[in-house]
Parts: structure tokens; sequence; C-alpha cells
């Protein structure tokens, strides 16, 4: 195969553009990634591409502020409760929306459309989920996005282009709406099941706005929103740490405000770079449903 | 004897079906009743019965109120136009991407790049901290070189703050959105490139009349819908970005809504903001759906 000198001088620049931009949403994670790896104590100047003084003391030393630790729980566990409340909840709706005998099937379904397209605004949605007593209550955290207009538009497109047959012979068999659902429906829509599973997981992950305005008690607060507090507290954090060292704990490392900052990034950060890889090939697959149907 | 069957199928339906409508009804519709706090004198803790109505005092109020409210729409609009401006850069990525021809290598750079779509505001906002704060890398390492003789903190710089937020955000968003790009330029016929390779064309046209053409009507589905979203930039980003030396330039709509209502609880004024917004957002959904009727013969929703 032939090449011009355009040609060549196109992909040397094609080849040198993306390095430049992959290097530049790459380097920030490594860089909080080794930050957090240094030994306070021995940063005299600056980390930039290898640990300084390799440790885990930040982790380890983080961990002993129980507020982090239980942080980490509540979204975890919001992450697995609400993730299983939207998958069930926008699965088995989109699935009566589809069956042509539910009585204002229509109508239900526009109204789940028309809620894309504009909300009630902050503070009627605010004391709205007062009025229901959700305020300090971590059902706020998973109730209000069991239904997503979004995925029950992908849902229930999915649906309806399975062969009706399969649901028609196991009705001629005696099943009921939900055995059909639970043996025939969502075994063959697991594919659309585990892509909305993977989006509403990261985000229930990287939520903090609702825990922001709504959750005060100190046993309710999410990963993210522990870090913000952090982030705007590090100075104090890390006189705290002192103080817990001087206080007869053994450990004689200290840390600074900004290792307690690389450290708290990261742990929040590094459940995502795990799941990445699953959330890759299932994301790509969404993306593609989704604009088939935009 | 049949009818009897469907009648008590379709009711054990409706029942299955009304929990999922009872929650999209009290999380989706419910809170639209709060738009009567608009139209009330509303302060915190006396009940709503006994506030009085003061009708569209608050929207005449947003209307007058030329000095803050003013500004807030310049930042708003300032910054959703630079977005647009930069709308096409997912595009010339997916473009870029798709002339790649070591797998391996696209694989790593779609990889990499889509990654900060999913992190969170606060932790972007952590990083770019401490990277371009003034004891962040960036300032460290420029001093160490001696390139600079004192930091800048390009973060809480005024002059810039716009075109900083917009770097931020495309940073963020950059690599996840050129997934949909990469799939259009996928559907992209491939014999048209075979036709424009015996006519002759190098890469560089292949891409100019080819590549584009075939990708660029989801190119301006996308532009047509963030020019109906330009009154929402967003509350996470300008809320972990604020700070006093940037608030002039970084104050939008959706932070001030949240300002004026959650921070000075003047729950009525901030009603009002919201309602204003949503419907000229609405209002804009509309206008450029019969745009794209008219001028494309489809409607984008």
């Amino acid at each position: 195969m032939k090449h011009s000198k355009t040609d060549i001088l196109f992909q040397i620049v094609n080849y040198a553009l993306l390095v430049t931009f992959t290097f530049c949403c790459f380097y920030p994670f490594y860089y909080i990634f080794i930050y957090s790896l240094s030994d306070a104590s021995e940063i005299a100047g600056n980390v930039s591409f290898a640990p300084v003084g390799l440790t885990l003391h930040n982790y380890t030393k983080i961990f002993e502020l129980n507020d982090i630790g239980q942080a980490f729980l509540i979204s975890l566990l919001r992450t697995i409760t609400g993730t299983a409340i939207t998958v069930f909840s926008c699965m088995l709706f989109s699935y009566l929306l589809t069956r042509k005998e539910l009585v204002a099937r229509k109508l239900m379904y526009r109204s789940v459309i028309i809620t894309l397209y504009f909300n009630a605004g902050l503070i009627p949605w605010y004391l709205t989920m007062r009025m229901y007593g959700l305020k300090d209550n971590f059902l706020l955290y998973i109730l209000p996005s069991a239904i997503v207009g979004f995925f029950v538009i992908l849902i229930k497109t999915f649906i309806e282009e399975m062969p009706i047959v399969l649901q028609e012979s196991a009705m001629i068999d005696g099943a009921g709406y939900f055995r059909i659902f639970r043996s025939v429906i969502f075994p063959l829509a697991l594919p659309i099941a585990a892509t909305i599973a993977v989006f509403q997981s990261v985000g229930h992950w990287n939520a903090w706005t609702d825990n922001f305005f709504l959750v005060r008690d100190p046993h309710l607060q999410t990963l993210q929103m522990i870090l913000w507090d952090y982030l705007n507290e590090a100075e104090f954090l890390a006189e705290r740490m002192r103080d817990m060292t001087s206080m007869g704990n053994v450990s004689r490392v200290e840390m600074s405000p900004e290792t307690i900052k690389m450290t708290i990034t990261m742990i929040a950060t590094l459940p995502i770079l795990v799941v990445y890889p699953m959330l890759q090939r299932y994301f790509v697959k969404g993306i593609m449903l989704g604009a088939v149907k935009g | 004897m049949k009818a009897g069957i469907s009648r008590k199928m379709e009711w054990s339906l409706l029942l299955m079906a009304a929990p999922f409508i009872l929650l999209v009804i009290a999380f989706n519709y419910v809170p639209l009743f709060g738009w009567v706090y608009a139209f009330y004198d509303y302060k915190p803790g006396i009940p709503l019965a006994d506030t009085p109505f003061v009708g569209l005092k608050f929207f005449k109020l947003a209307l007058e109120d030329g000095s803050e409210l003013g500004n807030i729409i310049r930042n708003t609009l300032g910054i959703s136009a630079l977005s647009l401006l930069i709308s096409p850069l997912p595009l010339i990525l997916a473009i870029l991407l798709s002339e790649v021809r070591s797998k391996l290598f696209k694989n790593i750079v779609q990889t990499i790049t889509t990654l900060p779509h999913f992190i969170s505001w606060v932790i972007v906002f952590s990083i770019m901290f401490s990277l371009f704060s003034n004891d962040g890398l960036v300032n460290q390492q420029l001093l160490n070189w001696g390139w600079i003789d004192q930091p800048s903190n390009p973060l809480s710089d005024s002059s810039i703050a716009w075109y900083v937020q917009t770097a931020i955000s495309a940073w963020k968003t950059v690599g996840f959105s050129a997934i949909i790009y990469l799939a259009a330029i996928a559907g992209i016929d491939q014999e048209q490139y075979e036709a424009a390779k015996v006519d002759g064309a190098g890469r560089f046209r292949q891409i100019l009349h080819i590549t584009i053409p075939g990708s660029v009507q989801t190119y301006l589905v996308l532009l047509l819908l963030s020019v109906s979203n330009m009154l929402s930039n967003g509350f996470e980003q300008f809320f972990v970005f604020f700070n006093p030396m940037v608030s002039e330039k970084l104050e939008v709509l959706d932070y001030y809504v949240y300002r004026v209502g959650i921070q000075s609880a003047d729950y009525a004024y901030s009603t009002a903001l919201g309602i204003f917004k949503t419907i000229i957002s609405i209002a804009l959904l509309f206008t450029v759906n019969f745009i794209s009727k008219r001028t494309r013969g489809n409607s984008i929703f």
C-alpha cells in the first residue's frame, strides 16, 4: 500500500494529539495514586513520577478515622441497594408497560417520558422530600431514583423487540405476569439490565447533592460528602492526626493535609477503577442502544 | 368466561404497575405543587395558609433585579456558549481515533479518556486543586524549572474563570461523548472509502468528504439538545469550584437558585427562579425541535 507524504504527516500529528490527550487524562489519576503512597515526612519538593518513601501508612491511618470507614459502607450500601431497586423497578415496570391489556398504558408511559424534560426545581424538590420525611433518611438516597425515565425507554424498546411467542407459550402454560417476567423476560433482557446497573451504580457511588441538601445525620454521610468536607478541612484534620499520634499512638509518621486529601480522593476513586473494565463493556453497549433510540 | 379471566388479569396487571406509577408521581409530579411557593411571601416555619399571596411579585423582582440576575444570566449564557464552541471536540476525537490502525492503541486511548466521566465532581475538584493550586504540582514544577517567578492559580483567577471551567468540563466529558460519534462513524459504508481510495483521495480528503458528512447528523442533534440546555450549566461543577475570587464570574443560575433558596432560605424567590428556568428551557426545547423538523425533516424527540 502506498502512503503519500501528507498521509504520513497526518498520522504523526494524529498519534501525537491522541497520546497528549490520553496523558492528560491519565496522569492526574496517577499523580493522586503515587502521592497517596508517599511518606508525608519525606516529600520535600514534589512527587512526580514515583512515590516518595513508598508506604501504605496513609491508608491505614485514614481508616482509623471512623467516619471514613462508615461513609465507605454507606456509599457501598447505597450503591448496592439503590442499583438493585432501580434495576428491578425499571425492568418490571417497563415489562408491564409493554402489555397491551394494561389499563392507561399510554398515559403511564407518557407521564414517564415527560419527566425527562423538566424538573420542579431545587426548592420544591427539597420541600417535598422533607414533607415525605426523607430528611436524614437513608431512603432519600435510593427511592427517588427507583424509576428512571431514560432506562424505561431503553428497556421497553428492548422487550418489545423480543418475539412475543415466548410470552404467549408461557401464558398458555398458566404462568402469571410476574412469573413470566421472572423466568422469561428478565433472563432474556439481562444485557440491558447489566447496562443500566452499570450506569446506575456509578451514579450512586458519585452522588452527593442529596446528601448535601438533606442529610445532616453523621451516621448517614456518603464517602463523596466526607471527601468534600475533608478537602475543606484537611489542615484541621492533619492537626487531629498529629494529636492522635502524640496521644500514645505508636506510629511515628505524620500525614500532611495534602497526603490526607490525596488518600481520601484515591479511596473514593478506587472502586470506580476496579469495576472499570466491566463498565467499559456495558456502557458502550448502552450508549449504542440510546443512540439508536435517540 | 374468557372476558372474566382477562378482567381479573387486567386488575393484577394494574395492581403490579401501581407502586411504580405512584413512585413516578410522588417524585416527579408532586414537587410541582411546590411551585405555589413562588406566589406566596413564604417564610420557613409559617404555614403556607397563613402566608400572604403576592401573585407575581417574585417574578417581577427577578426581572427588576437587574444588577444581580443580569450578571448571573451573563455567566450562565457565557459558559454555555463556550461549551457550544467546544462541542465539536468529541467528534474530532472520534475521527482521530477512527484513523488509528492499531486496535490495542485505540482501546488504551478510549479506556483512559473515558475515565474522567466516571468520577464525581468532588474528585475532579480534588484532582484539579492538587495540580493547579499555588502549592500544586504544576506551579511547583514550573518554579523548579525557573519558568515562572511566582505561582499563579488558574482556579482562582477570575479573568479566565469561564475558560478554565470550560476546559475542565471538556477534560471530563470529551472522551465519553466521543463514543457516540465512534458508533456513527462505524456505521458509515466502507465501500465509500474504497471508492475514494480508487479515486486517489488521501486520508485527509477521505475524512473531509466521507467521515464528516457521515457523522454530522449526530452532531447536529446533540448540538440542538445542548442549545435547549443553555440555562443549565449544572450545579455540582460550579458548587465545587466556587470560591470568593471567582464568584463574580462563576455564579451561574443553578448555583444562584441554591444560594438564594438554601443558603438564604428565600424559598419563594428561589422557586420563582426555578420556574422561570424550567419554562424557558421547555420553550427552547420546542423551538430547537421545530427548527430541526423544518431543516432536517426530523424531530429530535
